[in-house]
């Protein structure tokens, strides 16, 4: 931010210093003292920042990023797509840094989530190009030629531009029952212990940061969201059926007893091609259906 | 009047607000009503903005399960 901030200052002084020679004194020197700070060498000048580009070896790099707008406060204007250009070579690697950069720069009502920036969180899930990712893990491409195109989750209702409402998403999570359950609790008095063997059977599941991008991607739920618990809820199901400490497996396939719950899923295995976290949803709601059947 | 059923779904919900306004202490109930009422009359639309009413009503729907929870009693500085 602080070097945004300079580099601006600096370009303001720049135009100061290009009406020649009148220049009060204490703007050059105060330009003088900014470029010593800075530069050394060069006496006068200040770089824009594409002088800076170049001066480091790279040419501008500007990438076409088109991005869904729509905005609630007139909810009867039609949603839009919105083309901005960004200098790659001023910007950091991943689609985020670039919608940062936007924001910033550009256009302050741009409305996006995003936290952690190192996917973590799962807030800045997107379609870009087409595929559902965390905007924090894509990688811009780095060629000027191709547009990237920037839509929300597909098939959510859409808050605000790239904001979709998660409201129903987290419902059917909590449906779940996504916690520890006993019937015989465990001694007050000690930890609540799982081998290595048990808790490994837990890799692959706990690592879940409920992004959406799997469910949001899966036709299924496309057409049956309001039946259909999704690739996310079901691998975070299977997680509490896998769990050594949990004593309500039964129960809990009890509820999914029905056409609708787990057997929407056909094995379309979007889910497990989209998962920005490498994980495999497909094969936990396999492992679902194996028990239920086995039952 | 025949009524789309869009329509009928607004027409419910403002219904439906009117009846959770009943649960508020008694002195808060103008206010509520006056919340609501605001809230429905705010937006200018025509029978044909579907996709705005239908955000509209979704949005409603939140609110109202909102300000339902019984922890809620008054209301103020909303306009």
């Amino acid at each position: 931010m602080s070097s945004l901030t300079a580099s601006a200052t600096g370009r303001a002084l720049l135009k100061g210093s290009r009406s020649v020679l009148t220049t009060p004194v204490w703007h050059r020197t105060s330009l003088r003292g900014m470029v010593t700070a800075t530069q050394g060498a060069k006496a006068q000048h200040v770089e824009t920042p594409a002088e800076h580009a170049t001066a480091m070896g790279k040419a501008l790099l500007n990438k076409t990023v088109s991005i869904y707008r729509w905005d609630p406060e007139n909810p009867t204007e039609k949603p839009r797509m919105q083309e901005y250009v960004v200098d790659l070579n001023n910007c950091g690697p991943m689609m985020l840094d670039a919608l940062i950069k936007i924001k910033n720069e550009i256009d302050p009502t741009l409305t996006f989530r995003r936290s952690c920036r190192e996917g973590i969180c799962g807030s800045c899930a997107m379609n870009i190009n087409g595929a559902n990712t965390l905007a924090c893990l894509c990688k811009i491409e780095r060629t000027e030629s191709k547009q990237d195109k920037i839509y929300p989750l597909p098939h959510m209702y859409v808050i605000k531009d790239l904001v979709p409402d998660m409201t129903y998403f987290y419902k059917q999570y909590k449906s779940i029952q996504p916690y520890l359950q006993y019937k015989t609790p465990p001694p007050a008095d000690s930890e609540n212990l799982q081998s290595i063997a048990e808790r490994k059977k837990l890799d692959g599941l706990y690592e879940c940061i409920l992004c959406a991008c799997c469910s949001t991607s899966c036709p299924s739920y496309w057409w049956n969201q309001d039946e259909y618990l999704g690739p996310a809820v079901l691998l975070q199901s299977y997680r509490w059926m896998a769990d050594s400490r949990d004593q309500f497996g039964p129960e809990r396939r009890a509820k999914l007893q029905n056409p609708f719950s787990v057997y929407r899923c056909h094995t379309i295995m979007n889910c497990t091609r989209t998962c920005p976290k490498g994980l495999n949803p497909g094969l936990a709601i396999a492992e679902i259906k194996k028990l239920m059947a086995a039952e | 009047m025949r009524r789309s059923g869009l329509q009928l779904d607004v027409l419910h919900l403002y219904r439906e607000c009117l009846r959770a306004i009943t649960k508020k202490p008694q002195a808060s109930q103008p206010r509520f009503r006056a919340f609501v009422r605001h809230e429905f009359t705010k937006h200018n639309l025509s029978p044909r903005d579907v996709q705005a009413t239908e955000f509209l009503l979704r949005r409603g729907r939140r609110q109202l399960e909102t300000y339902r929870n019984p922890n809620i009693t008054d209301i103020h500085n909303w306009a």
